[in-house]
């Protein structure tokens, strides 16, 4: 089993509402400093068998298609090294 | 006119926009999402609500829904398609419209009567209005802020394909104030306010919305 990682990001141009609302609360928790902050998603696909390009190719597949809208997001993909 | 409207796992206003197809002298058909079958229907609408429960993106997993196929595959022969809300959603989800809906720069839900213009009336589900009317039309949305980079905006504006815009405050932060629009080829629109709740005096604000209802039958006419 390999496990593949998709982060998706709302593109830099992009309002992204969560992110200023958590940027909102963090000084009222006496966190200081922040600039900003950015909310994204993070998914974890377990594939059978070992990772390969193949598989890979095909998450990609999947996050372009389904995991992010390319129209406000960006997506990585990266397999995550065997526990 | 057979004009089929949707029901996703999670549609609100499946109901209502079968009463007010009925009331713009059309005859409604139930359609599901799990079935590709149109049964036969000249037009669909795409209802509002939280179909799939907005899980991933609003509208991204009823895209692909089976009967979302046939949708699509209707929509760019010319039939009749109108997203109202999370039918807007899930036409731009589908690519159907350009553009994305996100949440409300605000970050609260809206809900109010809400001023409109209307801007094209040459789409089969505007052409009871007026170019340049002004209505009144409820609008309920978490998230229902209209996004497109700057060439698809201008393209859209260029091309007439903004088919209402909303008037006094921008509710939810829309580019340019657009509260619906259409596909090149005019037959597809999505509008993010709610015309199937605008139909009668007894519940709702007016009955701005009938015209959504009642272009269909005219286009037939003409």
């Amino acid at each position: 089993m390999a496990r593949y990682v998709v982060d998706v990001m709302p593109k830099p141009e992009i309002l992204d509402p969560q992110g200023k609302a958590v940027l909102g609360a963090l000084p009222r928790l006496g966190f200081a400093g922040v600039t900003d902050v950015r909310q994204g998603k993070r998914f974890e696909l377990e594939i059978e068998g070992d990772a390969t390009d193949e598989a890979l190719a095909e998450v990609q597949k999947m996050a372009g298609t389904l995991l992010s809208n390319p129209v406000i997001e960006d997506f990585a993909v990266h397999v995550e090294s065997q526990a | 006119m057979k004009v089929g409207v949707v029901t996703f796992p999670g549609s609100l206003d499946d109901v209502d926009a079968q009463r007010a197809v009925r009331l713009g002298g059309n005859e409604a058909v139930a359609l599901w999402h799990g079935d590709d079958d149109l049964k036969g229907v000249d037009a669909v609408v795409l209802p509002g609500g939280f179909s799939y429960g907005d899980y991933l993106r609003c509208g991204a997993i009823s895209r692909f829904a089976p009967v979302m196929t046939s949708v699509i595959e209707a929509a760019e022969r010319g039939m009749p398609v109108l997203g109202i809300c999370n039918g807007f959603q899930i036409l731009c989800e589908s690519h159907l419209l350009p553009g994305a809906l996100i949440r409300n720069d605000h970050r609260k839900f809206v809900c109010r009567d809400q001023r409109l213009r209307i801007e094209n009336t040459r789409t089969p589900w505007t052409s009871a209005y007026a170019e340049g009317q002004e209505v009144t039309i409820v609008l309920k949305n978490g998230e229902g802020g209209f996004i497109a980079d700057e060439a698809t905006l201008d393209m859209l504006e260029g091309e007439g394909r903004v088919v209402a815009r909303y008037l006094d405050d921008n509710p939810n932060g829309s580019l340019r104030d657009i509260a619906g629009i259409t596909n090149a080829r005019g037959n597809v629109v999505g509008l993010m306010p709610h015309p199937e709740h605008c139909v009668e005096d007894l519940t709702g604000a007016g009955t701005d919305g009938l015209g959504f209802f009642t272009s269909l039958a005219a286009a037939v006419l003409a």
